[in-house]
């Protein structure tokens, strides 16, 4: 049975078909994971971004001397900049554990006629992440 | 199993209704059923009127496409039993992104009309006589476009891309994924004049690489694909054409 | 009354038609060409064919072979001019799909690969991995997309065809996505509809295979030719009609009746070995398959489920290592399509309606008697595939005489006036039956649905694998019943938006008429051949019978059965060796001496 009929208006004239369009709603994205992991993975551009201010702010209190660079330090101590460090990083980290998953996809690598599995494409930008980061970790750390 | 089970149908006649309203119908549940049997069970024993595409019943004719509680599906491959316990109920809708033509049945030939814009035939400068026997191709030539020789024209891609969604000019995936077949066929040599379509705010740079056209694909196509190994192309192309003005095309990446 | 107007018109756009309109559109670009479908051209059913297309092209094999194999496996019922065209043009034509992109199986060396197929005794089947005919029609129909002379006009339903002055002139059709009812004329029209399988209660058909074109000719004045021969499958899942491919008998699975039996060795097939033997048992000849199926469900040694009388195919003992190396798409069609896994389950099988060697009668030209009318495809009986098709001749059949129809339309449209006036008279008299009889019409008691089962009961009953003149008669009886019940028929439906129902009442009109002229041919022709079996007359009688039945409808709405002898050659009737071999009801293996010239 129908449950709603309503007349129709403007009215339907013979022959001309009358398509309706559904109207795409501005929180299309809201109601399955897999498209707000997606947005979230463009919103990960944001807090990029903010990893970028930060260290051109750094730039800036290191030219101004060592009085603004321990200002600087200390406002990077305050619980709202760790906060925000702490989701930027794992949006970052977010950010790029999709886009290794979907780089084999964009970039398939073929051996003697055969396509390289993906995940033996994905493996190798794994790899390099975790060097780096290793590398980067013994430098800052030392 | 339960052996009854609860359809939600969208309803749209032009005639009669301004939008869509849901009709619920019970269908009985055999192992062997897939949503478009109960489709037809409807049409057949209660309501001759409900409307929707249908026709080989195996996967291949690409009629079938719909919104199953949600997702992009082909009804001849959605067992009915899959759902038996979500409540007893499925919902069944046209395919989302897509003008309604009436209950289940969605408009398509915008869709047609953007697969001919990418020139989706096999493009030759030269003429060979049939006499010369068939252009040779390898079998490892042949996997290399393969995969994207193998859509069937659902259009669930394009149901399943919110680009569709939201700028309706966007090529979408099937159709540049069938481009890119032909781009990657050794025996091709037209990927130049795919290129004006292609590389377009509406071609492949309108794609943000959702990935869903390729998870929804019901033979693995995989169109984000397609389109990503395009755009990866593109920008070589652009750059080296900086460094060699003339006579080159990335597009052009047969093995 | 609108109207459009073309030089050649399509019915159709699967395999054959867009063949024909590419060939129409190369032969004359000035000519205007519309291909109009009732789906979308990709749609159509040549996009299910697995296989693969037959055509010589290695050396060790020649046309004369080809040749043969058609005329023997079609139990001497082919035109022979007819099979010698076909298998002349059938490689050119392949070769000329690989022109326009299909991508062909290759050999490692980059030419084209071809493969064994049953009663092909060389390699000789051109395939496309396990979706032949799908790739076939992506290829043409992707090629169709750059001739500017087609216009398609799709999901228009062809009701009529429209004849004055003894030639035809164009069709009536049903826009589906507005319901508008109009004419298109043209100095030419192809049928290319495909076959009609879904007069049948099993079937490996699709939804859309319901003999429209053969009733539209039938009912315009042309005659069908060899409507008695339809083609089974062994092995079809039951209620979906999915094909399990004989594959999966040669790879060692058993056909078990309802006590687990392997019943094959009770029907003279030999006996039970433990590793596949060739020509024995599951690995007998398709038509003998089949017929041991009827006798088990006579003797009540079937299953009986909701979808009618089943067998099993065991694959299980083969273990799922074997399964998904060798028969991965058995397995993927068992568990994506009908939810069995033949790994733990037995595959429920029955015989299956695959193909109707029958059609609208042509000549090598695809002309009908009927001037300006043409068909091709499976649509059409010309005839290459005489009392039982080989496997893959039919997806040469729909490139071979779609082109040549196509070029034949296309020069005879240009000799022609543009239609006349008073076909447009005729138009809106068909507009005004389908508001009357279908759109508008109120108080039918009748459902199609109940209908369409009657008739697909009563024909697989009277005009299945076994017929005998009593049932037949019965039959005719009973469809005859049919028809005045269908004009009782009440529609749900009466919208103009889209209105599937109107097309599916005008389908089972359309089968309605069909199914009658293939037992009224069934009746006529008595004796056995091919896939004519006639128990109350069990041997081929070709001193009668090496003729084509030729039904025609009367103005009544009644058929005659004609003959007309078949065109021979050069290979006479292997009437001695076809006899003693004919016990086993197989196409005969042993070469024949020829009859040179």
């Amino acid at each position: 049975m129908r449950q709603e009929i309503v007349k129709a208006a403007p009215a339907y004239t013979e022959f001309h078909p009358r398509w309706y369009r559904a109207p795409v709603s501005v929180y299309w994205w809201l109601g399955q994971w897999r498209y707000l992991k997606f947005i979230l993975r463009e919103l990960s551009s944001l807090f990029v971004a903010s990893f970028v201010v930060i260290t051109l702010l750094q730039v800036r209190a290191l030219r101004n001397g060592p009085e603004a660079y321990s200002r600087f330090q200390h406002w990077l101590q305050s619980p709202w900049m760790i906060a925000l460090n702490l989701v930027s990083f794992l949006f970052v980290v977010f950010h790029t554990i999709t886009w290794f998953n979907l780089a084999p996809r964009a970039m398939p690598i073929w051996v003697r006629g055969k396509r390289l599995p993906e995940f033996l494409v994905a493996a190798p930008n794994y790899a390099i992440w975790l060097v780096a980061s290793v590398v980067i970790a013994w430098f800052v750390l030392r | 199993m339960a052996d009854k089970i609860i359809l939600e149908v969208a309803r749209y006649s032009p005639e009669q209704d301004t939008k869509p309203c849901f009709a619920t119908y019970e269908v009985p549940v055999h192992k062997e059923w897939v949503v478009l049997d109960a489709l037809n069970y409807i049409k057949d024993k209660v309501d001759g009127s409900l409307t929707y595409r249908w026709s080989c019943r195996m996967g291949i004719c690409g009629s079938c496409g719909m919104m199953v509680n949600g997702e992009p599906k082909l009804t001849c491959a959605t067992f009915l039993s899959s759902y038996a316990h979500n409540g007893n109920k499925i919902r069944v809708e046209p395919l989302r992104y897509f003008p309604v033509v009436r209950d289940l049945v969605t408009e398509l030939s915008d869709f047609l009309v953007k697969l001919k814009k990418v020139k989706p035939w096999l493009i030759r400068k030269d003429t060979v006589p049939l006499s010369q026997g068939e252009f040779l191709q390898t079998p490892e030539q042949l996997d290399y476009y393969k995969q994207f020789s193998m859509c069937i024209n659902c259009t669930l891609c394009y149901s399943a891309c919110p680009v569709v969604g939201l700028d309706p000019k966007f090529v979408g995936p099937a159709a540049i994924a069938l481009a890119q077949r032909y781009n990657l066929d050794s025996r091709d040599q037209g990927a130049v004049e795919r290129i004006a379509v292609l590389a377009h705010p509406e071609g492949i740079w309108g794609c943000t690489f959702v990935g869903e056209c390729t998870k929804v694909c019901p033979k693995h196509v995989d169109p984000a694909g397609a389109i990503q190994q395009y755009k990866l192309n593109a920008v070589l192309d652009w750059l080296t054409s900086f460094l060699m003005p003339r006579g080159h095309n990335s597009q052009d990446v047969k093995p | 009354m609108d109207v459009s107007s073309h030089d050649v018109l399509l019915v159709g756009g699967g395999g054959a038609g867009l063949r024909a309109a590419i060939a129409a559109a190369e032969v004359n670009p000035q000519l205007s060409i519309a291909v109009v479908s009732k789906v979308y051209p990709m749609r159509s059913h040549t996009v299910s064919a697995e296989g693969g297309a037959a055509g010589v092209i290695k050396e060790d094999d020649s046309l004369d072979e080809h040749a043969y194999d058609s005329i023997s496996g079609g139990d001497w019922l082919c035109d022979q001019d007819a099979v010698e065209t076909f298998v002349k043009e059938a490689p050119q034509e392949l070769l000329q799909l690989e022109r326009w992109g299909c991508p062909w199986s290759r050999e490692p060396n980059g030419h084209i690969a071809v493969r064994a197929f049953g009663g092909m005794k060389k390699r000789r089947t051109w395939f496309a991995a396990d979706k032949t005919g799908f790739h076939m029609l992506h290829t043409l129909f992707q090629t169709s997309l750059r001739f500017d002379p087609i216009t398609r006009y799709d999901e228009w339903f062809v009701t009529k065809l429209l004849v004055d002055e003894g030639r035809v002139q164009g069709v009536v059709a049903i826009e589906l996505m507005s319901g508008r009812i109009q004419a298109i004329t043209a100095k030419a029209v192809i049928l290319c509809t495909g076959g009609c399988g879904r007069i049948f209660p099993f079937t490996t058909n699709a939804n859309i295979k319901n003999g429209d074109g053969m009733a539209l000719a039938y009912r315009a004045g042309a005659p069908l030719k060899d409507m008695e021969f339809v083609q089974y499958h062994p092995t079809g899942l039951p209620f979906t009609g999915i094909l399990i491919t004989e594959a999966a008998r040669s790879e060692g699975g058993y056909m078990l009746n309802k006590d687990g039996y392997r019943y094959l060795q009770d029907y003279n097939l030999g006996k039970p070995q433990p590793k596949p033997v060739l020509r024995s048992m599951e690995l007998g000849p398709r038509d003998r398959l089949s017929q041991a199926f009827v006798s088990e469900d006579q003797k009540g040694r079937t299953i009986q489920t909701p979808y009618g009388s089943i067998v099993h195919l065991d694959l299980r003992h083969l273990g799922e290592k074997v399964i998904n190396t060798k028969l991965p798409f058995v397995r993927e069609l068992c568990m994506k399509y009908q939810n069995i896994d033949p790994v733990k389950e037995l595959i429920p099988v029955r015989p299956v309606v695959h193909y109707m060697m029958g059609g609208v009668s042509t000549d090598i030209d695809g002309a009908t008697p009927l001037a300006g009318l043409y068909a091709a495809g499976e649509v059409a009986c010309v005839s290459i595939n005489g009392a039982n098709r080989l496997g893959s001749n039919s997806l040469p059949e729909c490139l071979v005489f779609g082109a040549r129809a196509g070029k034949a339309a296309a020069l005879f449209a240009a000799q022609q006036k543009v239609p006349n006036g008073s076909v447009l008279a005729q138009a809106t008299d068909e507009r005004k039956r389908l508001e009357s009889q279908f759109l508008f019409k109120t108080g039918g008691r009748e459902r199609i649905s109940t209908i369409r089962e009657g008739m697909q009961t009563t024909v697989e009953k009277c005009a299945g694998i076994y017929r005998d003149g009593a049932s037949l008669a019965e039959g005719a009886d009973t469809l005859r019943q049919l028809q005045e019940r269908f004009a009782d028929i009440n529609l749900d439906d009466h919208n103009r938006t889209f209105n599937t129902e109107l097309e599916a009442a005008l389908e089972l009109g359309f089968m309605l008429d069909v199914a009658e002229s293939i037992v009224q041919c069934a009746l006529h022709r008595t004796e056995s051949r091919g896939a004519h079996q006639r128990t109350d007359f069990p041997a081929r009688d070709d001193k009668r019978f090496l003729a084509h039945s030729i039904v025609h409808r009367n103005p009544d709405g009644s058929s005659r059965v004609e003959l007309l002898p078949v065109k021979i050659t050069r290979w006479a009737p292997g009437e001695r060796v076809y006899g003693e071999l004919s016990q086993t009801n197989e196409p005969p293996q042993a070469v024949l001496t020829r009859k040179a010239g």
